[in-house]
């Protein structure tokens, strides 16, 4: 906070009919405290993390163009990870700052037949209010319910936490396991080009995904909820707010006549350098209806598939046995 | 500092244009700036608390665009445009007034450094849920740290000014 640029003054301007979000509509609008530095001056505050250039445009191919360019982009959303990984230089800023949240058309949901379509500028707040999500897709109502706090969920946007890639990125887990997909856009001799991939192999490594440098994330593809849809979401952490996940599993599946699961994909979260299903869980539970001792089962083939590290959250150890225990409880309640 | 600057010229600031507190302010933001920096150090509106800079205590919540957000982490050239209220403009906000009284007479306020995060999510919670409830005033705080009161007195004070406000009970929308 030791900006060499001092503050300075601001110029304040009377406002006409807008006025206090808070305000009660039809109240009389409540005397505002006077700014308090002296006027001439607009106000600094000079942080200079490296960028050479600051950019916000409304239309994506001059998003796109600006990460083509030499040197790149450094993308802005939310901002609530890049503030930190700037801070601790995690994130090497690139040429330009690119804050998108002004390009058209990235913060819708759209209903489009059999899959939602997130913008990827949806704070995660809006998974929490959207009925359309709380019909469709259940699994990121109660993920996005366990992330972070309201004033997190306010800012960070879906896409964010997607490219991020957290292995504990807690909209992770869900998107792998309602089979979700990313579109990906870049421009390629002035035209925009997009390409859809599956969430499923999107993440590469910690932080890492197949989207290229000069790539935006533009939407999340989210299948529908089939009939008889079975999702669970289960976070470890310390406490309900404000956590990183220790462990984080979700699990769909579709129930079908005679209570067998079909489709059974199970995502585990920080357990591995990525965020990953458990293959050998899914194939004890795929069309099966699950006894106790199969629940058991699938629960340790899940452990086995998972490769946890010790760090300041949980040790390894912990990590597996939560998992297996968490697992086999999630199961044994989606077949009581 | 007299000495002559070695370094090369910072790159250049960039102008925004926002609302604060429902007045119209012009600033020169370094592209790395936070939004919690312009405002303490550009502003000198240092009811906003820097406490932890990593989003987890919550005492530098603002509102944007009627949400709260955490200060430290939201970017200052992203304030282009937008309408931010901090705890200094809820001052004569019904709601800021309700809530300033509750903590008041419920003793929800111990070293006072969470305060004015608390007073201002507290404020957005009011605006969604007229009359909140014990859980629904915790949960709304979950993203504000208090090491002083151990919370309880803050959530009375909550559901108190809610109370004292009037309007539809609680089970509304979380």
């Amino acid at each position: 906070m030791s900006a060499p640029g001092r503050p300075q003054a601001l110029m304040p301007e009377p406002l006409g009919g807008e006025g206090n979000p808070l305000s009660a509509p039809g109240r009389p609008q409540a005397p505002m405290p006077e700014p308090l530095a002296g006027e001439g001056t607009p106000v600094r505050a000079a942080a200079h993390p490296g960028f050479a250039r600051y950019l916000a445009p409304v239309r994506l191919e001059e998003a796109l163009e600006a990460m083509a360019r030499p040197g790149g982009a450094t993308v802005l959303a939310g901002g609530t990870d890049l503030m930190l990984q700037l801070g601790i230089g995690r994130v090497r800023p690139a040429a330009t700052l690119l804050n998108i949240r002004h390009v058209e058309g990235l913060e819708a949901i759209g209903d489009e037949g059999g899959e939602l379509v997130v913008g990827t500028l949806v704070p995660v707040s809006t998974l929490l209010a959207d009925p359309r999500v709380a019909l469709h897709a259940p699994l990121l109502v109660l993920a996005a319910r366990r992330f972070a706090s309201e004033q997190i969920r306010n800012a960070a946007t879906v896409g964010g936490n997607v490219c991020n890639a957290s292995p504990a990125g807690d909209l992770a887990t869900p998107l792998l396991a309602l089979g979700a997909a990313v579109t990906l856009a870049r421009l390629d001799g002035g035209k925009v080009r997009t390409r859809r991939l599956p969430v499923d192999g999107f993440f590469t490594g910690p932080g890492r995904t197949q989207r290229a440098a000069d790539e935006l994330l533009l939407a999340l593809h989210v299948p529908k909820a089939p009939a008889g849809a079975v999702q669970r979401f289960y976070k470890g952490g310390t406490r309900e707010g404000l956590d990183i996940s220790s462990i984080s599993i979700a699990l769909a599946a579709r129930r079908g006549d005679g209570g067998a699961l079909h489709e059974v994909r199970l995502a585990l979260g920080a357990v591995a350098p990525t965020p990953m299903r458990s293959p050998g869980a899914e194939r004890l539970l795929e069309g099966v209806v699950p006894s106790a001792e199969r629940c058991a089962a699938a629960a340790r083939a899940a452990a086995d598939d998972a490769r946890p590290i010790d760090d300041v959250r949980a040790s390894a150890w912990y990590r597996r046995e939560l998992l297996r225990n968490m697992t086999e409880r999630m199961l044994a309640d989606v077949c009581a | 500092m007299s000495a002559p600057d070695p370094l090369p010229a910072p790159p250049p600031e960039v102008a925004i244009a926002f609302t604060l507190n429902g007045v119209r302010q012009r600033a020169s933001v370094g592209m790395g700036a936070s939004l919690l920096e312009l405002l303490r150090d550009g502003m000198g509106l240092t009811g906003t608390k820097y406490g932890c800079g990593e989003g987890e205590c919550g005492a530098c919540t603002v509102l944007v665009d009627g949400r709260s957000v955490a200060s430290c982490l939201m970017f200052a050239v992203d304030a282009d445009g937008r309408s931010v209220t901090t705890i200094e403009g809820l001052a004569h906000d019904p709601r800021g007034a309700a809530l300033r009284e509750a903590f008041v007479a419920h003793g929800a306020v111990q070293c006072g450094f969470c305060t004015p995060g608390m007073v201002v999510q507290a404020a957005q919670l009011l605006q969604r849920c007229p009359q909140p409830d014990a859980a629904q005033a915790s949960q709304a705080i979950e993203g504000n740290l208090c090491r002083c009161t151990g919370y309880r007195k803050i959530v009375d004070a909550i559901v108190a000014a809610g109370q004292s406000l009037g309007g539809p009970a609680a089970g509304g929308p979380r």
